[in-house]
């Protein structure tokens, strides 16, 4: 085999996403002590109605994109894509409660269970009067013009990006759900009669609950599964020195004083199952590939932490799209790339790593070695690196700093706390520690933790880092405001956001893989049965432009 | 185990806490400057830490 064989694909690039639950809170503090927990559902379904709702625009306001949660039937069209007849006429198009296509079981969405009750449509009114009909009905789902699903997910309100195709494009994206969550926030504060509400880029309480940051990656459907879970063990266990936010306080109800380099590491109880709320497991096994599942798998990540870094949220992305594409590369040319390390013990390796922030703790292979997590990320970069195709810019760029961050770790984290989230998280409570004496178990530094992660800009001590220049950035503001409306250009996501974005009236429900377009004499509903099919470059070699007229959206469509 | 390497006024001991101005450029401010900082985390922190923990409270998620 050829050296250009090996390396070919070898690239940071494959469609991917990051989904964000975000923590929610009582911005009153008396509200707070009396709502407690139980007003999470309450305050989560205010958050998604602020942005999915309170529009100026009179044909956007009161009216939200429905949620079609696609189909179960496989795509039988080889091109990837199939056009069906809709009965969809605009004027048809209610602001119906439920869903589209919502299957019946297993979909643990707020949305599955409403009951219809009332009038379909959002009363017209104040803005306290369409909130309050919305909670009322659990309108629980949006989708946004950039593409975005924006919803309930049990307690929480949760940003779900659209997919991209690259690290950096992963960054925006999710930076433009951070100002998705702060448009909330600003909308609810500016209602008269509704409670404010403060939204958190994090993952614990620290008192038993955790949520969610979870990636997702496609992956080549023809590895064995057995295989994914070999390969991605170790590395999962080992990348938070790295994409680890730092959390104040051990164990799931930080019961131990101390700080520890993941905020999710203590939920994780087992190596590989399809739990996601309780037995949490290091690979998680679910796979609904959203695509063609005869050619795709749908790697669904639990184990990351929410970062603010845009760094850390890059190298996350990237580092994990490299060993995959090194696993598909192993699986294609039969040669042996990653390192192969089989973990004693990987849940008690992946707590070992994340209470150890001097790096220095070993962790027991089957082969009775003791190798530091460092060691372990090191072998698996310079593994990529030997193979990537390293003519790809952001490739090269996600293996350089991967292989300098680890000899930054080595010498001293404070090193590499422009980058490396737990680090620079660190570095502040250690010298806050010191200025006024405090040991691990004062309140005021848990305090720090939960406020390094409220997404509040005058409140925000990420963004006080961030106004300082203490952190790096890699997407400016301009971007990060304009993905909030714009779609990727990379993937689908172009054809569904930039359909809701022209024409709200006529989009009556789109998800992952569908987008149902109301047009006068019937509308069209189009499964995309691969994440590339829709983007900008496949629309304009189709001579379909989502901006313009929807009669000749409909009409560019019917002519595929 | 150490929490102490993070540099900052007091941990110089630990040889691994080099003079982080001759590590070329990769440098965490974490002395010049941190004082301002500092001060601006004081000013914007809850004053009640203690109560504030307590009520942040969530359910889980996922």
């Amino acid at each position: 085999m050829t050296d250009a064989a090996m390396t070919a694909g070898v690239t940071t690039r494959r469609p991917m996403g990051i989904e964000t639950e975000f923590g929610v809170l009582h911005a009153d503090a008396r509200q707070r002590m009396q709502g407690g927990a139980s007003s999470a559902i309450m305050l989560s379904h205010l958050t998604v109605a602020s942005v999915a709702l309170l529009d100026e625009d009179p044909a956007r306001r009161g009216r939200r994109v429905r949620w079609d949660y696609g189909d179960e039937t496989p795509l039988r069209d080889a091109r990837g894509f199939e056009i069906t007849r809709a009965a969809a006429h605009p004027s048809q198009l209610t602001d119906e409660v439920r869903d589209a296509h919502v299957p019946m079981l297993d979909v643990p969405s707020v949305d599955a269970d409403a009951p219809v009750q009332a009038s379909e449509r959002a009363p017209e009114g104040d803005d306290a009067a369409i909130l309050e009909w919305a909670v009322r009905r659990s309108i629980g789902n949006a989708v946004l013009s950039n593409g975005a699903r924006w919803y309930v997910d049990h307690a929480h309100p949760e940003y779900s990006s659209p997919e991209v195709m690259t690290a950096r494009e992963g960054v925006l994206v999710d930076r433009a759900g951070e100002l998705v969550a702060q448009e909330a926030m600003r909308r609810l504060d500016a209602v008269d009669g509704v409670p404010s509400v403060v939204l958190y880029k994090n993952n614990t309480d620290s008192k038993g609950a955790s949520y969610g940051t979870h990636e997702n990656y496609l992956l080549a459907r023809d590895i064995p599964f057995d295989r994914v879970v070999e390969a991605l063990v170790p590395f999962f266990a080992s990348r938070c020195v790295i994409t680890g936010s730092g959390r104040v306080g051990r164990g799931t109800h930080g019961q131990e004083p101390g700080f520890q380099i993941s905020s999710r590491a203590d939920f994780f109880e087992n190596v590989v199952g399809l739990e996601t709320t309780l037995n949490r497991p290091i690979v998680n096994s679910r796979d609904e590939p959203h695509a063609d599942a005869r050619l795709h798998r749908r790697l669904h990540v639990i184990i990351g932490d929410a970062t603010q870094l845009e760094s850390a949220t890059y190298l996350k992305l990237g580092m994990t799209s490299l060993v995959l594409a090194a696993l598909e590369a192993e699986h294609r040319t039969g040669e042996e790339i990653l390192p192969r390390i089989e973990l004693a013990d990987p849940v008690a390796a992946v707590h070992a790593i994340s209470h150890d922030p001097t790096l220095r703790a070993t962790v027991p292979t089957r082969d009775g070695e003791q190798l530091t997590a460092l060691q372990i990320q090191r072998a698996h970069a310079e593994a990529i690196a030997a193979v990537a195709d390293m003519s790809d810019a952001e490739t090269a760029d996600v293996i350089g700093q991967w292989l300098e961050l680890l000899d930054l770790l080595e010498r001293d984290p404070a090193l590499a706390a422009d980058r490396v989230e737990w680090a620079a998280k660190l570095s502040l409570l250690e010298t806050y520690r010191a200025r006024h004496g405090l040991d691990w178990a004062d309140p005021r530094l848990q305090m720090i933790d939960l406020q390094f992660a409220d997404l509040r800009p005058e409140r925000s001590l990420y963004a006080k880092l961030r106004a300082a220049g203490r952190v790096r950035t890699l997407v400016t503001e301009a971007e990060a405001a304009e993905a909030v409306t714009a779609p990727p250009r990379s993937t689908r996501a172009h054809l569904r956001g930039a359909l809701i974005g022209a024409h709200p009236a006529h989009v009556d429900s789109a998800g992952w893989d569908v987008i149902t377009l109301a047009g006068e004499n019937g509308g069209a509903r189009i499964r995309l049965a691969d994440p590339a099919i829709g983007s900008a470059p496949w629309c304009a070699e189709r001579g379909i432009d989502p901006h313009a007229d929807p009669e000749d959206v409909l009409a560019a469509l019917r002519r595929l | 185990m150490t929490q102490q390497f993070v540099t900052g006024p007091g941990h110089g001991e630990d040889d691994s806490a080099e003079d982080p101005t001759a590590q070329g450029g990769q440098t965490f401010a974490s002395v010049q400057g941190s004082d301002d900082l500092l001060d601006e985390i004081d000013a914007v922190l809850e004053t009640n830490a203690e109560t504030f923990v307590r009520s942040f409270v969530q359910k889980g998620g996922e």
